[in-house]
């Protein structure tokens, strides 16, 4: 951002509702009891790589920054590992936070999404499809569309993983699939927030 | 002993070595192991991006299948372990949550009361089998083989068997019962990035770089892990690894059920043995630390 | 039976108007039989509001006052003391408590104002059939029994010594001086804690008025305020403590040596000794869990060199029974387990420290003599120490310590101190300075260039990144105040346990009759205005086992204990609730059921009328003993089942059959 174009942050900008929409997971409005101690991204093994540490994304999202929160690559690069859950003095369950602030980032279209929205939805057709994953098909779907350069670089460890029989390429749908895909459709509508 | 076996996506897929070295050894051990009829897939991580009742649904679906069997689930996947157990106390936990889910089910007809006891297999072992058991069964004990014992996250968290989940002790209890010595490995609960290989993966590469790098340096000749993607992170990408950071491991990871096979002198194909990207070349080593 | 009921509501400002309607109560109350007057006040224990009461009974003969208000624990005593300033009998006063019970806990105001109807009809009916009672005087006995000998019960036992009046203290090790005993320097002055405590001790030892009873356990509590009866077990040590004169001796020549518990561990003690030094009394004590005699059958080094001949293997336990007329509680604290806390790697990594440990470590009179050094016995050029170990930590204590910040930027200053190249780190998530020069002592560990990192340690491992990391421990941390993940290695952690009650806090607690809160800690009668007192009149809490706390707030925590332990004494008697249970000595048959019922051994059986009889300055008027009573001979006075009958009709009041 330019200079010119810098100030500081207007209480009028920030967004509470944000804050609320967070709120809604089961057991989200603990975020309320954060101290900020910073367990969490000291305990966080992929912390060295976010640009906001998970304790900066809790603070962000009380004071109710919601695009800085939402463009952050923290949500991406977190691994659901838990780690941060089990340690959290205050009991907050800061995995299933990043799992909202994921959704949300989803729905609001923003392109840090992009390769985990991708990845999301490749597994969820198939899923759809079969009623199970199909891992081979996953795979090369996601590099395709993400990434066919990189895809490259996994091209090695596509080769042995078939050599050894462990990249079948075939898929049956299970039987009751219809039943699923009634499921996965009235629980979707049910979610709400897509 | 009888459990609903919930094998998850990847048992006849990358973690088909896992599936197959389970089902080998588990009537020796006196287990039976009935695959859930019609099972879907847990969701893994990924559904729990798009939309959280979806997630839950998708796994209550097992549930709801498993509950009209009456007989406690064992996964193998540490992942679908989560989701279960997961699934499990948040529906008892937040009825509002459970209306969803249980709108969502009756589309296929199903319900689901909440008396599914789930567990992962290494839980199983350990305490519902008994390292007794597990002893009387070791023909060939895996002497002087050094183990690195790994749990990887979502065996531990948020929800374990373990008294302490900081202090997990199941896996080294069952690496000492067959011979083997388990090793110090620090990292030991650290994360190998899961599914992060897919979406980000020099993360996840420099994670398995901590990971191979402690084990090795603890003197381990092979890791024992209890997860199909843990094992694929640090087996398969393990090349990669090598190319991103310029190191030299080739280092075998295994399943602790092919460990406990091994040691139970089953044959390797039943194992899976041969699926290893990284084969194993000595099962046992006299141990220097014992006096002839 | 009464005529002329006087009823008075309280809006207690809005805590009970807020919810019940009370002109509504008015009404409803005059039109209860015999009700001559009723009024209502915002404040009824106010001076007005009582003058109100007063002015009544005067001027329209009121012979039964009613007040419907808050809880008769709080102001019952306030009311009671109106009536009988205006010639009214305290008894033939009651109370309807429409605010802890009614207004506080509902939000339809309809419906707690039916309520609060149902409760004041119960109160008048009651009221009706209330009969005057005459409270006995009985004397307080003026000496006093003090539980716990750490800087609490030791300031106490002065105070209340020095007034010339007897004082038991009770300590349950081998000497005085609790944890305080252990440390080297004390925040922030720097004082050392031994010069300024072992005179305190020593005062203690040698008061006149004080008998100290160590190494002894309460087993025993019965009686009430001014009449406590104690049976305190003094444990053996094994020696006549009149015969031994500390000399010694006995230590050196003992052959067997163990880990002492005194220094955590860090040193060993013989079989036959003293905690430390300075131990008052200055008697050792034998261990017979490591005594080679105990085991074997052999040595007896210390009898051969025993020129007083103290030693007594045969010495058996001893019970003591004493009676005293207050009690006061200074049972300390524990030390919050680090253990429980795995990533911390306390008792995994040799060079992870408790703070008590490393109190004996700085300390001159410990294992290493004030050296600071790791177990290699070199200094460590680089020490963390680690603030909020299990406090403020809803998965083992939710509360905060208080002591921890400050205990720890005072080990900061030692190591400083000490090792002169050392690199300090402290990791606080706040810093807690809240005491007369606190703050300036921050300051003071600011200037020493002590780091401070904001963040709360996520992990202590040995897992080494590269060759800087090698061979230490690795602290992973967020510096939240830079906002960056940081890995620090350090030679030596040192952790700021946070301080619990002691385990079996609530236990001891119930010998006395006080309570323990769900985190052990004894519960004070209120929070603010009565923090030493407890609901059982006659028992006082002091110092850490009522929360954590410095030795400043113990030291007057333990001066306000002794000063309303005073109060009571200078009183010389007390008036003893009127309430009790009466046996109609023509209907008792003998049969004596009521004297095992009986909670408080109150019961007493006449052989020769063959009838049992109470003791009302005993009875606490529990009422156990007339439900029990088969003949129906023992009525409860203020609680007669005519009164009982009448308020549950008046609770029933708009019940049809």
């Amino acid at each position: 951002m330019m200079l010119k174009d810098r100030k500081a942050l207007f209480e009028r900008d920030m967004d509470l509702e944000f804050m609320k929409e967070v709120h809604g997971i089961p057991g989200g409005d603990a975020i309320k009891r954060c101290i900020q101690c910073g367990t969490c991204s000291g305990t966080c093994p992929v912390s060295w790589a976010m640009d906001k540490s998970p304790r900066q994304i809790i603070a962000m999202v009380r004071a109710g920054m919601r695009d800085k929160v939402l463009t952050s690559n923290t949500i991406w690069t977190c691994a659901s590992c838990y780690s941060c859950t089990v340690r959290c003095p205050q009991e907050i369950k800061i995995t299933d936070v990043m799992y909202i602030l994921k959704r949300l980032a989803m729905r609001a279209g923003q392109k840090k999404a992009k390769a985990a929205q991708v990845f999301s939805k490749t597994f969820t057709d198939l899923v759809r499809r079969y009623g199970r994953n199909q891992e081979a098909q996953l795979m090369t779907r996601y590099m395709l569309k993400t990434n066919p350069l990189g895809a490259i670089g996994f091209a090695g460890v596509g080769l042995n993983l078939f050599r050894t029989g462990r990249m079948p390429l075939g898929a049956k749908p299970i039987k009751d699939v219809q039943g699923l895909r009634r499921i996965i459709d009235r629980a979707q509508q049910l979610g709400g927030e897509g | 002993m009888s459990y609903i076996y919930y094998p998850g996506c990847s048992a006849h897929a990358g973690g088909r070595a896992y599936d197959e070295s389970i089902q080998a050894i588990a009537p020796k051990l006196g287990v039976e192991l009935k695959e859930l009829e019609d099972w879907n897939c847990c969701g893994a991580t990924a559904y729990m991006n798009v939309n959280e009742v979806l997630s839950f649904s998708l796994t209550a679906r097992n549930l709801a299948l498993a509950e009209k069997e009456n007989k406690p689930v064992c996964t193998a996947c540490s992942a679908c372990y989560t989701n279960l157990a997961k699934t499990n106390v948040y529906l008892h936990k937040f009825p509002e949550l459970k209306a969803k889910v249980d709108t969502a089910l009756a589309e296929a007809n199903l319900t689901y009361n909440g008396n599914v006891e789930t567990k992962h297999f290494l839980d199983v072992v350990v305490t519902a089998i008994g390292l007794d058991k597990v002893k009387s069964l070791v023909k060939k004990p895996l002497s002087g083989l050094k183990v690195a014992p790994y749990y990887g996250c979502q065996i531990l968290r948020p929800l374990s068997g373990e008294k302490d989940p900081e202090n997990p002790v199941m896996l080294e209890q069952l690496l000492e019962a067959i011979g083997a010595t388990p090793t110090k490995f620090a990292l030991k609960t650290w994360c190998c990035g899961g599914s992060l290989m897919g979406t980000n993966d020099a993360v996840a590469l420099r994670l398995c770089r901590n990971l191979l790098m402690n084990a090795v340096e603890d003197g381990a000749d092979v890791i024992a892990v209890t997860c199909p993607l843990c094992q694929t992170n640090l087996e398969a990408f393990q090349p990669r690894v090598n190319a991103m950071f310029g190191t030299s491991f080739k280092i075998p990871v295994l399943y602790f059920t092919q460990l406990m096979g091994m040691a139970f002198d089953m044959p390797d194909r039943s194992l899976g043995l041969a699926r290893s990207i990284i084969p194993l070349t000595v099962r046992s080593k006299p141990n220097p630390e014992v006096r002839a | 039976m009464s005529n002329k009921i006087g009823v008075y509501v309280c809006h207690c400002g809005t805590n009970i108007a807020g919810t019940v309607n009370i002109p509504e109560l008015v009404e409803f109350a005059k039109a209860q039989g015999d009700v001559v007057v009723a009024r209502e006040y915002k404040f009824m224990c106010s001076d007005p509001g009582q003058a109100l009461i007063q002015e009544d009974i005067q001027k329209l003969g009121l012979d039964r006052v009613v007040v419907s208000a808050c809880s008769p624990l709080m102001h019952e005593p306030t009311f009671r003391g109106a009536c009988e300033k205006a010639d009214l009998n305290r008894y033939l006063f009651q109370m309807a408590n429409i605010r802890e019970h009614c207004s506080w806990v509902h939000v339809d105001k309809g419906a707690a104002t039916e309520k609060a109807k149902a409760q004041l009809a119960g109160a008048i009916g009651k009221a009706r059939y209330l009969a005057p009672l005459i409270p006995k005087k009985v004397k307080v006995n003026p000496a006093t029994l003090i539980v716990g000998g750490g800087i609490a019960g030791i300031q106490a036992a002065i105070d209340i010594a020095d007034s010339g009046r007897k004082v038991y203290l009770v300590e349950r090790e081998a000497t005085i001086g609790g944890k305080m005993a252990e440390f080297d320097k004390t925040f922030p002055t720097l004082d050392c804690a031994a010069c300024i405590l072992t005179p305190k001790m020593v005062q203690v030892g040698q008061h006149p008025n004080i008998e100290l009873l160590t190494y002894a356990d309460v087993e025993e509590v019965k009686g009430f305020v001014g009449n406590f009866e104690v049976k305190v077990r003094k444990k053996t040590r094994y020696i006549d403590e009149e015969k031994c004169t500390g000399c010694g001796i006995c230590q050196e020549k003992c052959p067997y040596k163990t880990a002492s518990e005194f220094e955590h561990g860090m040193m060993k003690r013989k079989a036959i000794f003293m905690p430390f030094p300075q131990a008052v009394p200055k008697v050792p004590r034998i261990d017979p869990n490591t005594c080679v005699y105990f085991k074997t059958g052999k040595c007896k080094a210390c009898v051969k060199v025993c020129e007083p001949q103290a030693i007594d293997f045969e010495r058996k336990d001893e019970i003591v029974d004493i009676k005293v007329g207050a009690i006061i509680m200074a049972t300390g604290y524990k030390l919050f387990d680090a253990g429980k806390i795995a990533p911390y790697g306390y008792g995994k990594y040799p060079e992870v420290y408790n703070s008590l440990e490393f109190e004996r470590m700085v300390s001159a009179s410990g294992p290493t003599g004030g050296d600071i050094k790791m177990k290699s016995g070199e200094k460590p050029k680089s020490v963390a120490i680690v603030h909020c170990v299990g406090s403020r930590d809803r998965r083992h204590n939710e509360h905060c310590s208080r002591v921890c910040c400050m205990y720890a930027l005072k080990f900061a200053h030692l190591i400083k101190e000490r090792c002169h190249e050392a690199t300090v780190y402290n990791f606080y998530i706040d810093m807690r300075c809240f005491g007369k020069g606190y703050e300036q002592f921050y300051q003071r560990l600011l200037d020493e260039e002590v780091r401070f990192v904001r963040g709360r340690v996520a992990s202590v491992s040995d897992f080494a990144l590269d060759e800087s990391e090698k061979g230490k421990l690795v602290l992973r941390v967020e510096d939240t105040m830079v906002g960056e993940t940081r890995r620090i290695p350090v030679d030596m952690v040192v952790l700021a346990n946070g301080l619990e009650a002691n385990a079996d806090a609530a236990k001891v607690g119930r010998l006395f009759n006080i309570s323990a809160g769900k985190d052990g800690f004894y519960i004070e009668k209120h929070p603010k205005l009565a923090p030493v007192s407890t609901a059982t009149e006659g028992v006082y809490i002091a110092g850490a086992c009522q929360s954590p706390k410095d030795i400043p707030d113990t030291v007057a925590q333990a001066s306000a204990a002794a000063a309303q332990v005073l109060s009571l004494m200078s009183r010389g008697e007390i008036e003893v609730e009127a309430a009790t249970a009466n046996i109609h000595e023509e209907l008792c048959s003998g049969c004596r059921v009521c004297n095992t019922m009986c909670p408080y051994s109150a019961i007493s059986f006449d052989d020769d009328k063959h009838v049992s009889r109470v003791n009302d300055a005993l009875c606490k008027g529990c009422g156990t003993c007339v439900a029990a009573c088969p003949s129906s001979a023992i009525f409860a006075q203020h609680f007669t089942d005519q009164q009982i009958f009448s308020e549950i009709e008046g609770v029933l009041h708009d019940v049809r059959a």
